[in-house]
């Protein structure tokens, strides 16, 4: 075993690029959440932003336009959960599971024709100068735009939900879905809204694995990553901050065990791959004893009674 | 404008029509994806759900069903018992898969010895595997509060990776030249899991699959646990009054769920399969979620619901490689099912009405 093969700072930055995408598939299911919508298809609607985005970047040659089209992709599917969940008043839970099983059969039948392609590439953003800087230059610059735009997303998240009237009527709707039909606001419209963002942001999540961190198309390619960002929000307490923060967290324990595959470490590989859902679990765990962070009408069904 | 008006009562009439409203709903959008994958939509259609059963070559397909539908009903019961009580395992796959190697392992112990106990003991071992793995979020929920659904479902790559390391190591056959996967039990007749009527596709797991049923029938209807357990998923506060322990039910749900995925798992390895290897896991642990909304989460409904499950997959298979269809579009239309489901459920709770609103 050579553990002087690992560069820390090569990690820090490979850490970034594996936590993008359970961080925007986390942020937009926040969002869902505290609207009081439990949306369990956010692997679906990643792997299904994946293809789309993968595809429409093969056709276009634009990365950006597959990023565009994995948004509306995921926002598509998700619709579909919202028709559900909102209209037909059917079970959250089950909804959210039969668009998972939808997503992945959709996906791989939507990339039959793309597998073994390589996608176009994503410019990183190289600033001549910042980027050369010893250390803090490859970590805090030259990553590709979507590092960046995660980023941003968490903060206007944050800003969203905490200064904006539009973000006080959101929590109020996943409070108490009652309380603010009462006083008029369109609680099935907020809600399908929330549903879609988080749809549009998980979509965004998986096709960043396929455009940038894999790059290319396999049926399952998300491998869990949707449900290890739906612990992400428990993780998170629901606060758009410690999303990040979780994200990181579990894109370093990714990629830690991924340079340790490499360096040759004497566990076998099937155990080091194993480590992040464990992980995950240990931590849900931990955050588990919390309880009182949680949206109060999340996953209950809303019916206005005349 | 449309509006729904809840009812008092679910009706009963709409409780049975709505799973045949939904598979209606899906054959014909079904049929509309076929189309549009440039197939005949009726050709295929008959390929999958006709050719099977009726067809020139039905006496080939006819057993496979049973052997499909077998592990499909299984684990579909068990999960039913926990959906009815709002405990949501959905990591049914993960259990199968342990189920298989804790059982497939005890058999290869005693490899080459033969005896009679052999194979009863790796049907203990399978049972044991799956209701250890669920015993992992049942505890974890019931001492923590942790999610289970999260945790069930990361146990499922856990498990996945646990097979990969066993089929790679521990239980690789010494004697395969190097490739990966266990011994093939279907060589080994101690613990070979041979059909009971040779020819007919009735192996040990479909009898057991049928007894599952019902004693889940007679636990839903005819006994308190089954009460509780319903009693628990339509009022849980009521629930609690009468005297529920919803921890124990937890335990109880979780357990038996895990328990009838890891005996699917060790019928499934020790029979058709035959042997543990990295992708012996296909999905039915997912694939019994559709199977158990089909099926109402009543142990008769999951019985027929588990025959049609097992008909899409073998006519899948068929139309794969007549027509070449996608194996993927089969994939589709099965989610499609469920979803249906869902969206027609509604109409056993709610009543549609047409106009505009009622004074209160």
């Amino acid at each position: 075993m050579d553990l002087s093969a690992i560069n820390p700072v090569l990690l820090i930055a490979s850490l970034m690029v594996a936590a993008t995408p359970i961080l925007l598939a986390g942020i937009g299911e926040l969002v869902t959440e505290r609207a009081g919508v439990l949306n369990l298809g956010v692997e679906g609607m990643m792997i299904t932003g994946a293809i789309c985005g993968f595809a429409a970047a093969v056709i276009t040659g634009s990365p950006l336009l597959g990023f565009v089209a994995a948004a509306l992709g995921g926002a598509m599917l998700s619709l579909l959960f919202a028709f559900l969940t909102q209209y037909a008043l059917a079970n959250q839970v089950a909804s959210g599971l039969a668009l998972t099983l939808f997503g992945l059969g959709l996906s791989a039948l939507l990339g039959q024709g793309y597998v073994g392609i390589k996608p176009p590439a994503t410019p990183r953003i190289d600033i001549p100068f910042l980027t050369d800087l010893p250390v803090v230059g490859r970590i805090l610059f030259g990553h590709d735009l979507m590092v960046y735009f995660g980023i941003a997303l968490v903060a206007a998240v944050w800003a969203f939900l905490r200064y904006s009237r539009a973000g006080l009527i959101l929590r109020a709707v996943g409070e108490s879905h009652d309380a603010a039909h009462a006083l008029g606001y369109k609680v099935r419209r907020v809600r399908v809204l929330a549903i879609m963002f988080g749809g549009a942001c998980a979509g965004l999540g998986g096709a960043y694995v396929s455009l940038i961190r894999v790059p290319q198309w396999t049926e399952g390619m998300t491998a869990g990553a949707g449900w290890i960002a739906l612990a992400l929000v428990v993780f998170a307490s629901w606060k758009p901050w410690r999303v990040l923060l979780g994200a990181y967290l579990f894109g370093g324990v990714t990629v830690l065990q991924l340079n340790l595959q490499a360096a040759g470490l004497a566990i076998p590989v099937e155990y080091l791959s194993m480590s992040p859902y464990l992980i995950t679990i240990l931590v849900l765990v931990i955050m588990s004893a919390d309880k009182s962070r949680a949206p109060a009408a999340l996953g209950r069904i809303f019916h206005a009674a005349q | 404008m449309l509006r729904l008006e809840k009812r008092r009562q679910p009706s009963r009439g709409w409780a049975w029509a709505t799973p045949l409203l939904a598979v209606l709903a899906t054959l014909v959008f079904g049929g509309l994806l076929f189309a549009a994958l440039g197939k005949d939509p009726l050709v295929a259609l008959q390929t999958i759900f006709y050719d099977p059963l009726l067809g020139e070559h039905a006496f080939f397909y006819r057993p496979q069903l049973l052997v499909k539908a077998a592990p499909l009903i299984l684990i579909a019961t068990g999960l039913s018992l926990g959906f009815r009580a709002g405990i949501w395992n959905i990591g049914a796959e993960g259990q199968y898969i342990i189920g298989a190697i804790c059982g497939a392992g005890c058999g290869l112990a005693f490899y080459p010895m033969e005896g009679w106990f052999i194979f009863p003991l790796m049907v203990i071992c399978g049972a044991l595997g799956g209701f250890l793995w669920a015993m992992i979020p049942a505890l974890l929920k019931v001492r923590f509060g942790t999610n289970e659904i999260l945790v069930s479902l990361m146990l499922v790559y856990v498990a996945e990776q646990l097979l990969a390391s066993v089929s790679l190591g521990l239980l690789k056959n010494p004697q395969g030249f190097g490739f990966p996967g266990s011994r093939n039990l279907q060589q080994y007749d101690s613990a070979h899991n041979a059909e009971i009527f040779a020819g007919t596709g009735m192996h040990w797991g479909v009898a057991t699959a049928l007894i599952a049923v019902i004693f889940g029938y007679i636990l839903l209807n005819r006994h308190l646990l089954g009460f509780h357990i319903r009693l628990t998923g339509e009022a849980p506060r009521a629930a609690r009054f009468a005297g529920v322990i919803p921890a124990r039910l937890v335990v109880f749900c979780l357990g038996v769920g895990g328990a009838l995925a890891g005996l699917a798992g060790l019928f499934e390895v020790s029979g058709p399969a035959g042997q543990v290897s990295i992708d012996f896991n296909a999905g039915y642990g997912f694939t019994a979620i559709i199977v158990a909304f089909l099926g109402r989460l009543h142990p008769v409904g999951i019985l027929l619901a588990g025959l049609l499950m097992a008909l899409t997959y073998i006519g899948g298979e068929i139309a794969q490689s007549t027509l070449g269809l996608p194996a993927a579009a089969i994939q589709v239309f099965q989610g499609m099912l469920l979803f249906f489901l869902l969206a027609v459920d509604v109409l056993t709770n709610y009543r549609l009405r047409f106009g505009g609103r009622v004074k209160a």
